[in-house]
């Protein structure tokens, strides 16, 4: 159960497949506050979650009545078939206003769960990039535009707020039982790759992501870190080990086609989203495994055969 | 970098280097272990020359040393291309590689010309262009060796009379040199010029790499030197292809 001298962590995006493998390895250790507009499904007893929207004013009566020491932000919505101005709306506002809460009621620490995606898929990328370069995703895609403001946004805190210990993680690909781009495309039976493209890819277990949440939380960490997973592979290499079937397709008419599909509502990748099999976007994660003392539990076959795994949430 | 990849990539150039350009190497005993940047003229309208330099360190030098070229980042939107570069060890010309493959003893093959010098037009074979600057404020930071080579051969490998940067640009490439060889039957395969590579001897620079001008200073000396090395060279070849 809780013990109260740690205080109790807010979980944001709780009902989402990454929120509740969270909670379900916080809950033993600390008290566990759930924020999600979704209802939480065989949900442990001892997490209370409260079903309302992160916009409105009752959150802040969240933070008034229990003492909060922790919050960790999960629910970035990001669904590309949604509109998208509310979705930056929803998105901005509601992390502006956590923020806002966060620094009035004396929270200690605030995680933001970001994206190596930042950084984007570039055909100048270094090959490793590191924590300090320019966040340049938006300029191919918008889509990506939230993600990176929402990082901008945390990264203001640093400074606005010195006392409280933020901290920002920037994993590569998540695969898993999430349904996030990378895992529903590994999960394709017949990938499409880009003919002549072959880049090197680093991804990142689910569970390896809540571990490092966990580190995160402990007393004095802060700052932005990288996390790179057990070992970067080409795609085909990636492709060939889950014994997937693939066809190269060239750039141009991929492009033409994903955009076509998506206009059809056939497909739900975003055409600008070809880049990421096309350029090459790794992290260099020096920070994390010096200062977090973070190494990936999974090993690569299991990172990868993970997007095959049952959705199943055990209690 | 596929090491795998990378022997059978360096078995099926040998071929170039050995039978179809005949290199001829002089002074790699220059090149120094451990960390170094290599400086060479940049020529040949197609990076062959980057290619041979890496074969004749793989296979001349003793012991074999692996290089790593910065490569043009245009390349890397290149289908095919793009992934040969990367399994072939090489990686994109950007501040960040080299410090990081320098800080690791790495060996580095620069082009300060870049694309200005390998499309120049042959009446201005063997004239180097102005320097880019970024590789001695890597040296100064990373304390690393200059190696200067001269690479001469490749500037008649390809004629080139011209350039057309409007219609380069239309189609968004960097260059797009005019090489009336191309039209002739067998004529996309460069000529077999014979190639001779001069290393000159490891230049040390100590100082500020935020001081443009003493930066100036240094790139200019490294310049010279390796005008000083073509000139020399040339002045020895008896014919361009023998």
């Amino acid at each position: 159960m809780s013990s109260s001298d740690e205080g109790a962590v807010l979980v944001t995006g709780i009902c989402g497949n990454l929120g509740r493998r969270v909670a379900r390895h916080l809950h033993r250790e600390r008290r566990v506050i759930g924020l999600d507009r979704r209802k939480f499904p065989g949900k442990p007893k001892d997490i209370e979650h409260f079903a309302i929207d992160l916009r409105r004013h009752r959150v802040e009566g969240i933070f008034r009545e229990i003492p909060i020491k922790a919050v960790v932000h999960l629910g970035v919505m990001h669904d590309p078939r949604d509109n998208s101005e509310e979705h930056h709306t929803w998105n901005v506002g509601g992390l502006s206003r956590l923020l806002e809460y966060a620094s009035r009621h004396r929270v200690q620490k605030f995680i933001l769960l970001s994206s190596a995606n930042v950084y984007g898929p570039r055909p100048d990328n270094a090959q490793f990039l590191e924590e300090d370069a320019p966040l340049l995703a938006a300029g191919a895609f918008s889509d990506m535009r939230d993600l990176v403001e929402l990082d901008m946004l945390v990264q203001s805190f640093f400074w606005k707020y010195p006392e409280i210990e933020t901290v920002i993680l920037r994993p590569t690909h998540i695969l898993g039982t999430v349904h996030n781009a990378p895992s529903n495309y590994l999960r394709l039976k017949v990938a499409p790759t880009l003919m002549g493209f072959d880049p090197m890819l680093q991804t990142v277990h689910q569970d390896d992501v809540v571990l490092a949440i966990q580190l995160s939380l402990r007393p004095g960490i802060r700052g932005i870190f990288n996390m790179a997973g057990p070992q970067a592979l080409r795609l085909s290499a990636i492709l060939r080990k889950l014994n997937r079937s693939y066809v190269p397709i060239p750039y141009t008419l991929a492009r033409f086609g994903v955009k076509r599909l998506w206009n059809l509502r056939m497909t739900s990748f975003p055409a600008p989203e070809l880049d990421f099999v096309r350029y090459v976007c790794m992290v260099d994660d020096q920070r994390a495994r010096v200062v977090l003392g973070y190494e990936p539990a999974f090993g690569i076959d299991e990172t990868l055969h993970a997007v095959d795994d049952e959705r199943w949430v055990p209690t | 970098m596929d090491p795998e990849f990378t022997r059978y990539g360096a078995m099926a150039t040998a071929f170039m280097h050995r039978r179809y350009f005949r290199t001829e190497v002089h002074g790699i005993e220059n090149v120094p272990p451990g960390r170094a940047l290599l400086i060479a003229n940049h020529s040949g309208q197609i990076p062959i020359d980057g290619l041979i330099l890496a074969l004749a360190l793989f296979f001349d030098a003793n012991p074999p040393r692996l290089m790593r070229a910065m490569v043009e980042r245009w390349m890397q939107t290149l289908p095919f291309i793009a992934p040969l570069i990367a399994r072939l060890g090489q990686v994109v010309g950007v501040p960040e590689n080299c410090q990081r493959l320098l800080e690791r003893e790495e060996l580095i093959l620069a082009f300060p010309e870049g694309v200005r010098g390998i499309v120049k037009p042959y009446t201005r074979r063997y004239q180097l262009e102005e320097f880019g600057q970024g590789f001695m404020r890597l040296a100064l930071a990373t304390r690393s060796p200059i190696v200067p080579v001269a690479v001469i051969g490749a500037e008649e490998q390809y004629i080139s009379v011209g350039n057309l940067e409007w219609a380069a640009r239309a189609m968004g490439l960097p260059a797009l040199p005019v090489i009336p060889q191309l039209m002739l039957p067998g004529g996309v395969f460069p000529l077999p010029t014979k190639y001779r590579l001069y290393f000159g001897e490891p230049l040390n620079f100590e100082g500020d790499p935020a001081d443009e001008r003493s930066v100036g200073a240094h790139v200019w000396l490294v310049r010279q030197t390796i005008q000083r090395l073509l000139v020399q060279g040339l002045e020895r070849r008896r014919s361009v292809f023998f």
